[in-house]
């Protein structure tokens, strides 16, 4: 999948004749664009929902929008919504296939797979890697997919943040739970950096983002605690100088932007997968 | 001269201290005979052979919708839930549009409730006019149309204004009946705070916001000599709480739902977020549960109540944060209790009846509760071998959002006697 993006022509007909509806119901740039791009290298039709504009602006409830995108007969929904399990609601109503893009914050499994493959081919595996994932826990949808799915593949996670962004029960998911931003740090293959969200500030969760920074953001002399050759991870959209300093989301430490390269790749396998041939296909 | 004569079921009477085979003789409205072999002389014979006889189920925690949200709930969809249910009574929460803060609604209420032929409504009046918050209702005038209880349900109230309403409460020897979560912890979150909370990324409800909320209620109760009643007790260190103030002596009542007593959090992710799994206060955890089921048992709990908050089906149709709170219970309510706790030896079947009559009237002091002879013919009858699936699609009631749906149950309501006349009963029977 990643070849075809650096071929000239960029497009394969892998899904030619498959409908993939983008429902997104929150503000997104990266994951949209990223599974549009995906939808077109495979030559599938895609169709973009955006709220905004839409009849949800004038009532139509999450089920009634569903079930009319369902009787133009689409192939597969990808859903990104501002609340944890619609994606799960719209499965149980509707005969198209589901991907989550996204549910508030409880879980993003394309950004988990993007951030696997991108710890794979710089490090060359997953399993007995320690992981620090540091910032806001609590609202982070980023960090619960990929415990899962990094434990799953034998990587040690620590997670790390304000007492207030912290929700110490995450510990049950198999995690290191610390608010010591130098003890998460100590070892580290990958630090994954997560975005303060500033329209949480004023909720009495932190102080400001002076105070943030100087608590739990990653420059230099942190990343030091690390080991030499770790990586700087983030999920985007970055807040410069809040959770991380720009000389090191700039540094070649940093695969910022390998990961959004890797999120089209890993989007356009798991399109194929859910709508092309299966390669297990036949298996009982 | 109306009589009715329930032959040779195994009555269950904790209060008078009763648990056999006996003929129970119904007559104008009263309990006139029990006894071993009861000579049937005209009156219409009922036979109870196969079934329990319990003094009437009473609901402390019903919202009936009425009026305001008919399309939801009607005072006659409601009650004749209940009949099916068991219940020969219910109490209905205030919270209906308008507030039952007046004389006028209350009489309303109570007009629409003596025209259907189930079981009773007892109102609960609340405590401020429009419950918000700031001035307080006619509780002499309410008392005297029929409230028996007053609250603001979920409004949060000032704690001064909650002590006035305490002392003015006693002057009627009425309960405030309190909702305790203070929303500054709260901020009414779709679910418990807890690991599970932490796993789904859902907003979470500290435990600790019944706690303090109940802590505070007990502090006002214990200066004015107010009596408390809480609702829909969910954590274990509100109970603990309640247990050390009745060992001290303030004037405090509690209730639990079957469903906090039954389930946990994880309902929330293994349903795959659906709605029927949120409520207020929401589902809490294992070690809640135990405690509750302990509260149960050693008394600390006074009552089962339904807490049964119908809703219509769209508005539960949405996505988790957005649902409102609350599920039906009336038609389910002693069948999980009975077929979960009951039946598998966690509870004894004394304890079980108390909590669902004896226990509720006293808490708001009502009539009922034991079949002695001279109390009023408040029956349910029910029979605990009946096996059955819980089917939301064959309710009465117009609420269809239960975590119970597709239950198997042993035991089941077989008919509902509301002053000796029968109101509901199984088809099969």
């Amino acid at each position: 999948m990643r070849s075809i993006g650096q071929r000239s022509i960029k497009k394969v007909p892998a899904l030619r004749g498959r409908m993939v509806v983008n429902l997104f119901f929150e503000a997104s740039t990266r994951t949209r664009f990223s599974f549009e791009t995906a939808e077109k290298w495979l030559s599938a039709d895609s169709l973009n929902f955006a709220a905004k504009g839409s009849s949800v602006e004038k009532g139509e409830s999450l089920l009634d929008t569903a079930r009319n995108l369902q009787a133009m007969s689409p192939d597969l929904i990808v859903i990104r919504h501002g609340s944890p399990g619609v994606p799960h609601f719209l499965a149980r109503h509707l005969k198209a296939g589901v991907v989550n893009a996204g549910d508030g914050a409880h879980e993003h499994p394309t950004q988990a797979l993007l951030d696997a493959l991108t710890i794979r081919q710089r490090l060359g595996r997953v399993e007995g890697l320690r992981v620090a994932i540091c910032g806001d826990i609590a609202h982070s949808r980023v960090v619960r997919s990929n415990i899962w799915l990094l434990t799953k593949m034998g990587s040690k996670v620590v997670v790390c943040g304000p007492p207030t962004l912290l929700p110490d029960r995450i510990a049950a998911m198999g995690v290191e739970v610390t608010t010591d931003f130098d003890e998460a740090l100590e070892g580290a293959d990958v630090v994954m950096m997560l975005r303060m969200q500033l329209e949480r500030q004023g909720m009495s969760l932190f102080p400001s983002t002076r105070e943030y920074f100087r608590l739990y953001g990653l420059d230099a002399k942190r990343l030091a605690r690390a080991k030499p050759g770790a990586i700087v991870m983030h999920p985007g959209p970055m807040n410069r100088g809040v959770e991380i300093a720009s000389d090191i989301a700039d540094s070649d430490r940093s695969v910022i932007l390998e990961q959004v390269a890797n999120g089209v790749a890993v989007r356009m396998a798991v399109l194929y997968l859910l709508l092309g041939g299966h390669p297990w296909e036949g298996e009982s | 001269m109306s009589r009715l004569l329930l032959r040779g079921g195994r009555l269950v009477d904790p209060v008078a201290e009763r648990d056999g085979r006996f003929d129970v003789l119904l007559e104008d409205g009263l309990v006139a005979e029990v006894g071993d072999r009861i000579e049937a002389g005209g009156a219409r014979v009922f036979d109870a052979s196969k079934l329990c006889v319990f003094p009437g189920f009473i609901d402390l925690h019903t919202h009936l919708r009425e009026p305001g949200r008919e399309y939801a709930e009607t005072i006659h969809t409601g009650l004749a839930a209940a009949a099916a249910g068991g219940f020969t009574a219910v109490c209905a929460m205030p919270n209906t549009s308008p507030v039952n803060d007046t004389r006028e609604v209350c009489e309303f209420i109570r007009s629409r409730a003596a025209g259907a032929r189930s079981a009773q409504l007892y109102p609960i009046a609340a405590i401020t006019m429009g419950q918000k918050g700031q001035e307080m209702t006619a509780f002499g005038e309410l008392v005297e149309t029929g409230a028996v209880a007053f609250s603001d349900d979920g409004h949060w109230l000032g704690g001064g204004l909650l002590r006035h309403a305490y002392e003015h409460a006693g002057l009627f020897s009425k309960a405030i009946v309190q909702h305790c979560e203070d929303p500054t912890l709260s901020f009414h979150s779709p679910m418990h705070e807890g690991a599970v909370s932490a796993r789904l990324g859902l907003a979470g409800q500290p435990a600790m916001a019944e706690a303090v909320a109940v802590a505070r209620d007990l502090l006002i109760a214990e200066l004015t000599g107010g009596r408390l009643h809480v609702a829909h007790i969910s954590t274990a260190r509100a109970l603990e709480l309640v247990r050390r103030a009745k060992a001290e002596g303030i004037a405090v009542t509690c209730e639990v739902t079957p469903h906090h007593l039954l389930l946990t959090d994880e309902e929330v992710a293994t349903s795959g977020f659906s709605t029927r799994t949120k409520m207020n206060p929401p589902l809490r955890e294992a070690s809640d549960l135990v405690a509750l089921l302990a509260g149960i048992q050693d008394g600390t709990i006074d009552a089962i109540a339904t807490d049964h908050a119908p809703h219509h089906a769209d508005e539960k149709a949405v996505d988790f944060d957005s649902a409102p709170f609350g599920i039906v219970g009336l038609e389910t309510a002693a069948s999980v209790v009975h077929d979960r706790l009951v039946a598998r030896g966690r509870l004894g079947l004394d304890r079980f009846v108390s909590l669902f009559s004896a226990g509720p009237a006293r808490v708001f002091g009502l009539p009922g509760g034991t079949l002695a002879p001279g109390s009023p013919a408040d029956v349910t009858l029910f029979d605990p071998e009946a096996r059955w699936k819980v089917d939301p699609h064959k309710f009465v009631s117009k609420g269809r959002s239960t975590p119970f749906a597709g239950w198997e149950l042993v035991g089941a309501p077989a008919a509902t006697i509301v002053s000796g006349a029968v109101i509901w009963q199984r088809a099969d029977i």
